[in-house]
């Protein structure tokens, strides 16, 4: 069911949401957060409402998209209200913000917050450049970016670092969980040897690449380098070298990926590139500070080749980032 | 965290695990699993599904192996379309053709019966090509979903072709499947037979309700909270109901079903599981060995209330109309005319410990029940005192708190409210909280859990040879006595039990939920 709430103030909303639930038995209650997209008034709308109202079947959550018009018009709020069928699990409020409204959504999604649950916010596109002090963002535990869909994923990379906060997450780093399963996985197995190297490849402006990259190097402390492949692949490779031989995790196809080690024959693995409703599935499976994530993006600087930067020469810690003790490099 | 399988010499410690890392799936290590009896109904319809859901959740070793083994004529390519099929038809996950061709790529299929020695010569072998070719390592999980009058003789097989012994840290299980033998002797028999050929901690004993998320929810909800464990003892809790109810019949399955019966079938297993799960007390820490261990304290301390004339009843459903259907009673199912197996069962136990003293466990399953539900059913003493005048609580019960495990799945809290008006007047309403609207519509399904858990090597979930033996002493002198009785009650399908059932629990002073 949708209904359309032209020019209205959020009080009326409420009103509507209450109303539906009686006459419809469109039950809102059991749902578990608050998930607040921010996007500018585009295809980008229905596109993140179906990511959300898949990723929904999994979290029943109140979804309200905050949808920034044009600022030159006369202030006004749309609102359009989805339940049931037209929204998954979820209930959807579509709110359009024209004019001077447009920079003050946080005023009109503190009335229609869901009581004493978790909120979640999320970025699609563009995303502010601290989000921790965006308006929106400071009434989120949980704050989704994806540096991919920026106008320069790798720059927007290092914004997200130098302004780390608990509670930051990106979808660059959503994607990778499959392929850091496989290469934890890979390290269980004998010979138990440290790693004495690491090669990460990816597409130049693929900030999963980096972070990959960053994660490695967090955790192993030992040099890791980031190399180019052709655009368009995102993450194609990781090797790690031990004194045993490499063991290789390549996908050059985007889709299936093989596993090399020596001993064992080689293994391929499906290892398709994620939708964006699978991540956000798993980013609102957990609404703690995600620690790993921090010590990726601080070890960030650390990485060797990252455009054509040296390791450790690397741009100095900014103001709120803790710059992990770098241990190795000998 | 470590992912199972694998021996890393002590002090090893993986440097890309850490416990705070929540995202990372635990991912089985290199490993196959060999089902027997792989043409059956529970391997079509849940083992191969979950595996693929497994799969597809990237949760599966790269160069997973799959190997059926029945007595077909067929080459790898037949049994990959079966199991094609059976994915398409039953998995709960989307069917993704790459995630398909990696699994199929590992699936392989041996033509052979259970006494023919070559036929198992023929499956070492293709393990051991598969431990080239795949990888996967010497780890095997054998998946015995045959009859299990057929265990020993494919258990005997798997020994002398080498099978169930692993070299070095390889690691073989196998994984069986309910009835445990059908009283306590031959439980220990069974038992006997496995440990024969397979050490204890590599026997995997699938009772599925286990790996139902609301099921593991009962431990959650007890011990995560602070609310409901104050109250969850004799001081407040007046009795406990745990029902099992089926809709269908015996449909078929009438050969197997004469002379095992509902108390065999499910009581033993899922419904003591149940009470056992609803009734133990706090474990040290959710370790196996912590679980096991309370799990097995509480089914010590469980006895059957006496005389059983009046603490036990059953009953065999008669023709009758259910939902709307003409059903035929069970006596006119092929094969079952004379039968004295029953259909329906209800026992009372007590759990002597001081938590539990003076409650009464009420324990039901049947077929041909008013409808399919299954619950755990916490009712609450009466309110020591009412300031109110008696007319003004007519209407209000006890109250309780209500674990439904299936369908539908959730937990449900009744308690008396004030009816709107000017009257005082208080009345029953339940405040309902729903698994599918909290979470998850897409939660994993049982088999997923557990076979990934037996693949992981976490015994948790399964119970263990003490917990099915001690369930089977606990349920021998009801089967006994019933042996000396004469035929079951009879209950028109459709209906809750036979009359003797409700005379049961009126014997103690209480009512059956209607579920």
């Amino acid at each position: 069911m949708i209904v359309d709430l032209p020019s209205t103030t959020t009080s009326a909303v409420n009103h509507a949401l209450i109303d539906m639930r009686e006459r419809g038995g469109a039950v809102a209650l059991g749902r578990v957060l608050t998930l607040v997209i921010v996007t500018d008034d585009s295809a980008q709308v229905e596109q993140s409402i179906e990511a959300a109202n898949e990723a929904s079947k999994e979290h029943p959550c109140r979804v309200l998209v905050v949808a920034r018009g044009l600022k030159r018009a006369g202030t006004r709020l749309d609102a359009q209200i989805r339940v049931g069928g037209d929204a998954g699990a979820s209930e959807v409020l579509v709110l359009r913000l024209y004019g001077p409204l447009a920079d003050h959504g946080d005023s009109v999604l503190v009335p229609l917050l869901l009581p004493d649950c978790p909120v979640v916010a999320y970025w699609p596109g563009a995303a502010p450049g601290i989000p921790a002090q965006d308006p929106i963002g400071r009434l989120a535990q949980r704050r989704i970016t994806d540096t991919a869909a920026a106008n320069q994923p790798i720059k927007a990379l290092e914004s997200r670092r130098s302004s780390y906060t608990e509670g930051d997450t990106d979808l660059a780093w959503t994607r990778l969980t499959p392929w850091r399963a496989l290469l934890a996985a890979a390290l269980d197995l004998p010979p138990y040897e440290d790693v004495k190297t690491v090669t990460v490849s990816g597409a130049a402006d693929n900030p999963s690449t980096d972070l990959l990259a960053g994660w490695l190097r967090s955790r192993l402390h030992v040099p890791v380098r980031r190399r180019t492949s052709p655009p368009g692949g995102g993450v194609s490779s990781a090797i790690m070298e031990r004194r045993s031989g490499r063991v290789e995790l390549v996908r050059p196809d985007g889709k299936v990926g093989t596993l090399r080690q020596p001993g064992q024959p080689d293994r391929r693995v499906p290892l398709r590139r994620r939708p964006v409703r699978d991540c956000l599935a798993e980013e609102l499976r957990r609404l703690d500070p995600d620690e790993i994530y921090q010590a990726a993006l601080q070890a960030l600087t650390e990485v060797d080749g990252r455009n054509g930067r040296r390791g450790g020469s690397a741009k100095g810690s900014q103001p709120g980032a803790t710059r992990d003790e770098t241990r190795a490099d000998q | 965290m470590s992912t199972a399988g694998s021996k890393a010499p002590a002090g090893w410690v993986n440097p890309l695990l850490d416990g705070r890392d929540k995202r990372l799936p635990r991912i089985a290590g290199p490993c196959g699993v060999v089902i027997f009896g792989v043409t059956g109904d529970l391997s079509r319809k849940k083992l191969m599904p979950a595996m693929y859901d497994l799969a597809n959740r990237g949760l599966l070793p790269p160069g997973f192996a799959l190997v059926g083994f029945a007595r077909r004529d067929w080459a790898d390519e037949n049994f990959a379309e079966l199991v094609h099929d059976a994915v398409r038809e039953h998995a709960r996950t989307p069917f993704r053709e790459e995630v398909w061709a990696r699994l199929c790529e590992g699936v392989r299929f041996v033509p052979g019966s259970f006494d023919d020695d070559a036929s198992f010569d023929d499956l070492a072998s293709v393990v051991a090509e598969l431990d080239q070719q795949r990888g996967t390592g010497g780890n095997h999980a054998f998946y015995l979903a045959i009859p299990p009058a057929t265990f020993p003789v494919v258990l005997k097989q798997l020994s002398r072709t080498g099978l169930a012994a692993p070299a070095g840290d390889q690691w073989r299980r196998v994984v069986i499947e309910k009835p445990f033998g059908h009283d306590l002797r031959s439980a220990r028999e069974l038992n006997d037979i496995v440990n024969d050929v397979f050490p204890e901690e590599s026997v995997f004993r699938i009772d599925h309700y286990l790996g139902k998320e609301t099921v593991q929810n009962i431990l959650a909800l007890r011990f995560a909270n602070q609310l409901y464990e104050p109250i969850w003892n004799s001081h407040y809790v007046d009795h406990v109901q745990i029902t099992m109810a089926e809709d269908i019949g015996l449909a078929g399955r009438a050969g197997y079903y004469d002379g095992i019966g509902a108390a065999r079938d499910v009581i033993q297993n899922h419904l003591l599981q149940l009470l056992a799960l609803t009734a133990m007390e706090e474990p040290l820490s959710f370790s196996p060995g912590s679980l096991r261990g309370e799990k097995i304290k509480v089914l010590s301390a469980t006895k059957l209330a006496e005389p059983l004339d009046e603490t036990t009843a059953r009953g065999q459903y008669s023709a009758g109309w259910q939902g709307g259907t003409k059903v035929d009673g069970v006596l006119e199912e092929p094969g079952f005319h004379d039968s004295t197996t029953e259909t329906f069962a209800a026992i009372t136990l007590n759990v002597d410990t001081r938590r539990w003293a003076g409650v009464p466990f009420f324990l039901r399953t049947g077929k041909r029940l008013g409808r399919r539900v299954t619950e755990v059913a916490v009712i609450f003493k009466r309110a020591p005192h009412l300031p109110f005048e008696t007319t003004m609580t007519e209407e209000l019960g006890q109250n309780a708190l209500v674990i439904r495990i299936q369908p539908d799945e959730g937990v449900t809290i009744r308690f008396g409210s004030k009816v709107p008006g000017t009257a005082m007047e208080v009345r029953d309403v339940t405040m309902d909280f729903r698994y599918g609207t909290a979470f998850t519509e897409s939660s994993p399904e049982a088999y997923e859990r557990l076979l990934l858990d037996v693949l992981l090597g976490e015994p948790s979930l399964f119970p263990v040879n003490a917990e099915v033996e001690l369930s089977w002493a606990i349920l021998d002198p009801v089967l006994e006595h019933w042996a000396k009785c004469d035929r079951p009650e009879p209950y028109a399908a459709g209906t809750w039990g036979p009359p003797s059932a409700d005379r049961m629990i009126a014997m103690a002073g209480r009512t059956w939920r209607r579920p």
